[in-house]
């Protein structure tokens, strides 16, 4: 196995004095190229604050932070943006589409950022990501007339489009009834299985967290199984 | 830059209505903007036409030599006194007349011999200005054509063209005779050619034209002139015109701004009313476009927040408001300017304007320069939000 990420000691805090509040404390966590696994953990253990600084969207206090051997600590705003748009995907609970686009125009906006424009081959990934998500015939649609699993399954394309190595996932599922729920988990799992894509996946739900191989446990700042 | 423009483009038309309202609000700016141009550059263009627009706007005026001292064999001094009997001349300036006239810029030049003198008719004896103008010349400086209301502008020796007051005033009519006596003491008989009437108390009431030959004869000049008057295409470029002819020819030529400058400082501190009012119209304008933008931002935090998850940078995000309020400045700008012009085709020309009417000068809309001036504004207002969209924290922003 590869080491696709890798962070030691990682603290954030929160506020300053006596408003200081440390949410993670030393934090060592390792992800292999491939993985599929759940991040576990009761509320205000850490999980959110974990995806957010592996998702480069943070920077952590103090502690390393690399991914594919990019030293992502030390990095500033500009190179956090472009490595966040080429190798990390998000799939976030509220799918979060952006709600004047259609679903491909927000499926192929990773790659229309970095381009400048919608190139017709981001186009065409963009389509054949949403037919392999189940919604061929919802390609044009706005993304506000889907249901919420299809809002989500356009998330799930979004996160692919860059072809990233790692796919964050904060509750993927936690807004959606079961079979939608299920529908999503299925997708991953043929991603990952694929393409060989990281995900790692926040949740509270055990039958989710059940469909990954490997289960990550965070309490009180720290992993703990 | 193409995919930040679809995307601006997207934002606003996603809200039809709010951006239907917000260019609407630019486009009010924009069309006060070009209102205040069209009447304050109007105005200006009434008010010299009716003043300024009436006289040489560069003269040459043949100045009174100092009184010669004669110094006799006894030692005694004697000096000369000045006498209107005697009209200062400017001698030798023929050749300069067909030089002014090919200057680029100058519109006529107007050799003439002045002086006052005296109207008689009967017991009544008036004092006129007496104004000896070159036959085919009469409406060279004045537009004595226009202002004609009887007979002929055409002087021939002999003739006399007088204003209708004074004509009155004498009870002449047109063919009748009229003694005109020179202040050097020399009269002859005219006849009434010409009645023009031009609504200002001087010239219709104590003024009266007639041909150089006539003039030189009364003032005793049998050469040269005592004046030249200069007209121009463009009245702004007196002061440089006069200073160029005075540099090709020797002469003392001097602009109208130098016997008008409280008319300039009037009509430089109308053109200042109407800056100032352009600049608060520019205001709203900015005003308007940055608090609407500021409320665009906040309400798509959310996704600003995705955009900048997904990889987009903070110029990507700056550029995209950017350009919002570029299109809105660009579209209030075309907008405004569009009904501006359409709205100012509703009032006539300054050449048909009726006494009391509004002058209002459709070509002095400004338009191109509103359009330019309003993107512009519109972009320096979108510049605050947009920088706060950029710099907002996308995990704050999306909520999680």
């Amino acid at each position: 196995m590869t080491a696709l990420l890798e962070v030691r000691n990682l603290v954030k805090t929160f506020g300053t004095g006596e408003a200081e509040t440390r949410v993670l404390r030393g934090l060592d966590l390792t992800l292999q190229v491939g993985d599929l696994a759940a991040l576990l953990g009761p509320s205000g253990s850490g999980k959110s604050t974990l995806l957010t600084i592996l998702g480069t969207l943070m920077q952590p206090t103090s502690g390393s932070h690399t991914m594919l051997n990019v030293d992502l600590a030390a990095a500033n705003d500009a190179a956090l943006t472009t490595f966040r748009n080429l190798h990390i995907g998000f799939v976030f609970q509220f799918h979060n589409l952006l709600p004047d686009f259609t679903a491909l125009e927000n499926v192929v906006f990773p790659t229309a950022v970095r381009e400048g424009r919608e190139t017709p081959a981001a186009r065409a990934r963009g389509h054949d990501l949403l037919v392999r998500m189940g919604l061929a015939d919802r390609v044009d649609f706005p993304s506000t007339n889907l249901s919420g699993g299809q809002k989500q399954r356009v998330a799930v394309a979004r996160a692919l489009m860059n072809r990233p190595e790692l796919v964050l996932a904060d509750e993927p599922t936690g807004n959606l009834d079961r079979a939608s729920a299920l529908q999503v988990m299925e997708l991953i799992g043929e991603i990952n299985r694929d393409e060989g894509t990281t995900f790692l996946i926040s949740t509270h739900d055990e039958k989710i967290a059940a469909f990954c191989r490997r289960q990550i446990v965070v309490g009180d700042g720290v992993v703990t199984g | 830059m193409l995919y930040a423009l679809k995307i601006a483009t997207r934002y606003l038309t996603a809200s039809k209505a709010q951006t239907a309202l917000l260019v609407l609000g630019v486009a009010t700016g924009v069309f006060i903007f070009i209102f205040m141009s069209a009447l304050i550059g109007g105005l200006a263009e009434y008010i010299l036409s009716n003043t300024v627009g009436d006289i040489e706007h560069v003269s040459i005026q043949a100045e009174d030599a100092d009184p010669a001292l004669l110094i006799p064999s006894d030692g005694v001094l004697y000096a000369l006194q000045k006498s209107t009997l005697r009209a200062a001349t400017l001698r030798n300036t023929e050749n300069f007349w067909p030089l002014i006239a090919a200057l680029p810029g100058v519109k006529a030049v107007s050799p003439q011999v002045n002086g006052s003198g005296f109207v008689t008719r009967g017991a009544q004896a008036l004092q006129i200005s007496i104004q000896g103008v070159e036959p085919g010349l009469e409406s060279a400086i004045i537009n004595l054509d226009g202002y004609l209301v009887e007979g002929t502008a055409r002087l021939a020796a002999g003739s006399v063209m007088l204003g209708r007051t004074l004509a009155d005033d004498l009870d002449l009519r047109l063919g009748q005779t009229v003694r005109m006596t020179s202040t050097t003491g020399i009269a002859t008989v005219l006849t009434l050619t010409g009645i023009y009437y031009i609504g200002s108390g001087g010239p219709d009431r104590a003024t009266a034209y007639v041909s150089l030959g006539t003039a030189r004869t009364l003032f005793a000049i049998p050469q040269g002139v005592n004046r030249i008057e200069i007209k121009l295409d463009d009245i702004n470029t007196a002061d440089a015109m006069a200073l160029r002819i005075a540099g090709l020819t020797g002469l003392d030529a001097k602009s109208w701004t130098e016997q008008g400058a409280q008319l300039v400082d009037a009509l430089t501190a109308q053109a200042r009313v109407g800056y100032v009012l352009k600049t608060f119209a520019l205001i709203t304008i900015v005003i308007g476009v940055a608090s609407a933008l500021l409320l665009s931002t906040y309400r798509r935090r959310p996704e600003i927040g995705i955009m900048r998850a997904m990889g987009a940078g903070r110029w990507f995000v700056v550029v995209v408001f950017v350009m919002q309020g570029a299109l809105i400045g660009l579209l209030g700008g075309l907008f405004g300017a569009g009904t501006g012009y359409i709205a100012l085709l509703a009032f006539p020309s300054l050449d048909e304007l009726k006494p009391g009417g509004m002058p209002i000068d459709i070509r002095q809309g400004a338009y191109g320069m509103a359009i330019l001036l309003t993107v512009c504004g519109a972009v320096l207002a979108s510049i605050l939000p947009a920088r706060g969209a950029a710099r907002m924290d996308p995990v704050a922003a999306i909520g999680k």
